[in-house]
């Protein structure tokens, strides 16, 4: 089974519709321990990138997910911009050409692109940002993408919103959260929740064949 | 939420909008959202700019003009600006002695502003870029987002300003900015929360008897919330951490610098700037010079910070020199 470009760019509209939807939760999770504009700045990006989708349908999923990372940077702004804008230009970079991708190809890409955001934010497991969403998904990603895609996808989303809750007690050390200290534990971070709709949004509209 | 506002994306478009009317004089306003000193680029000056979101007014946009900075990039509401900003507006501003980029240190206004050095060093204008971390209610550590650039900011961008008119090379306009950043240490507080307009309602709850110490600028929740005490208690405990912190002591000459955070009046931050001159002057250090008033913001939120910064002959004849800004101005 192969992922077209279509179904990836469904897949960016599904991701674009839930972080709508999800603005003011993210916002709010941003309230308590940032500065209150995670779910505006994610809504104003992937808008731009919604935008985007129709003309790029048909192309190839490289230019695809390049052309969403860099109207990530040029729109998002804060630290969400740089590093989501650069999960997809690296994710793009990787997948290159191909107009039909094979699930090896797009754990790869979707490596590539953690790798991308580790580098930009300097962030490690456990300082509680979304670095430790991504870390299990692409994990889970890896090890069954070539077995099962599917099941792997689920793996994945289930993986991340278990990032993402493991970490809500801990005290963040990246971003914002940070200048709270121990005031940030107990709260969960809304980089790992945007995080982990990312990856919801793949399994949902790559885990089924065309 | 009660704001003068007609739709919460527009704001700062229609900010913009309105300072280039009222400062058509000392700036221009450039896409995308970019504010521009009024003759900039001039040859053979290096060009100073800043940026980092909007709700801090005047900074940074009304510090652009003569002798402080060259342009000033608005991000929306408390959050950075995109790299294209920062690439227009060093392209706007680089006369051919490159640019200092003056960025206060937040994850997401360093990611970008390094985006946008490399795509301006990719255009062969040479960048430098100078990270101001003053805030002495975080703790630093190889292991954090470090200290938070606060007050410090103002500071930096007047004194590097007056140095990069006088036409200092961009080695020595970066190695002052240095020189400022490891002088100057800040703390803040704050009396009530505010309200970022796309969110509609205010960031954090605070009762009546409460504040919170060790804030930042973007109306977020402090280090701790304590129970309110009088405006002298409020002021030694944000005095006492920034001296120990440097340590500022006795002999040391410096400017004292009492901000308001946006919905404090000037009468009371007299009453700190009072208390405060009284600390000092108990610790044998002198105030040289001294600077009282909002100049770093988060929104309406009522509450202060303080700065303190070390002087030397040097920083004393470059605070005095000359500035025209919509928000800073004498010796012209």
């Amino acid at each position: 089974m192969g992922i077209t470009t279509a179904r990836l760019a469904t897949a960016l509209e599904t991701f674009a519709d839930r972080i709508h939807d999800a603005r003011d939760e993210l916002t709010a999770l941003d309230s308590a321990i940032g500065d209150a504009d995670h779910g505006i700045n994610m809504d104003r990006g992937f808008t731009a990138v919604r935008g985007l989708l129709p003309g790029l349908r048909e192309g190839d999923a490289g230019s695809l997910c390049k052309q969403a990372g860099r109207t990530l940077i040029s729109t998002v702004g804060g630290a969400a911009g740089p590093l989501y804008g650069t999960f997809f230009l690296r994710l793009g970079t990787t997948l290159g050409e191909a107009q039909e991708l094979a699930p090896g190809d797009f754990a790869r890409g979707v490596r590539a692109g953690l790798e991308g955001i580790i580098t930009l934010g300097k962030a490690n497991l456990d300082d509680k940002t979304m670095v430790d969403a991504m870390v299990p998904a692409v994990e889970a990603l890896e090890t069954g993408a070539e077995a099962d895609f599917p099941a792997a996808l689920a793996a994945a989303a289930q993986a991340a919103a278990v990032g993402r809750d493991r970490v809500t007690p801990l005290v963040a050390r990246k971003g914002r959260a940070s200048y709270l200290g121990e005031r940030s534990a107990g709260h969960q971070d809304p980089g790992a929740t945007s995080t982990t709709l990312l990856f919801e949004a793949f399994r949902d509209e790559l885990g089924s064949g065309d | 939420m009660k704001k003068l506002i007609n739709v919460p994306d527009r704001l700062v478009d229609e900010e913009l909008a309105g300072m280039a009317r009222a400062h058509a004089d000392l700036i221009r306003i450039e896409a995308p959202n970019v504010v521009v000193r009024r003759d900039a680029p001039r040859p053979g000056k290096v060009g100073v700019i800043s940026g980092g979101g909007s709700g801090h007014e005047p900074m940074h946009g009304g510090f652009v003009g003569r002798g402080m900075l060259d342009a000033a990039c608005p991000g929306a509401v408390f959050t950075s600006p995109v790299p294209d900003q920062m690439l227009a507006a060093t392209q706007a501003v680089n006369g051919g002695a490159g640019v200092l980029h003056i960025v206060k240190n937040y994850t997401g206004d360093i990611m970008n502003f390094e985006l946008a050095s490399e795509l301006a060093k990719a255009d062969g204008i040479e960048v430098e870029a100078v990270v101001i971390a003053d805030d002495v209610a975080v703790k630093d550590s190889l292991y954090t987002a470090g200290r938070r650039g606060v007050g410090g900011t103002v500071l930096a961008e007047k004194i590097v300003g007056a140095a990069a008119e006088e036409g200092a090379d961009l080695a020595t306009v970066r190695a002052l900015c240095e020189k400022v950043q490891a002088n100057v240490r800040s703390m803040g507080m704050a009396l009530t929360s505010c309200t970022v307009p796309s969110a509609g309602k205010p960031t954090f709850e605070i009762g009546d008897d409460e504040m919170e110490i060790g804030i930042g600028i973007h109306g977020e929740p402090g280090r701790e919330r304590r129970k309110l005490a009088t405006a002298d208690e409020i002021t030694e405990m944000l005095a006492v951490p920034i001296i120990d912190d440097l340590p500022f002591t006795s002999g040391d000459r410096v400017l004292a610098f009492v901000n308001g955070m946006g919905g404090t009046p000037l009468l009371e931050l007299y009453v700190v700037y009072r208390k405060l001159a009284e600390i000092l002057d108990g610790r044998g250090i002198t105030i040289a010079r001294s600077l009282v008033g909002p100049y770093i913001t988060s929104l309406e939120m009522a509450g202060c910070s303080i700065t303190l910064l070390k002087l030397d002959d040097e920083l004393t004849r470059l605070w005095d020199a000359p500035v025209h800004t919509p928000a800073l101005r004498w010796g012209v």
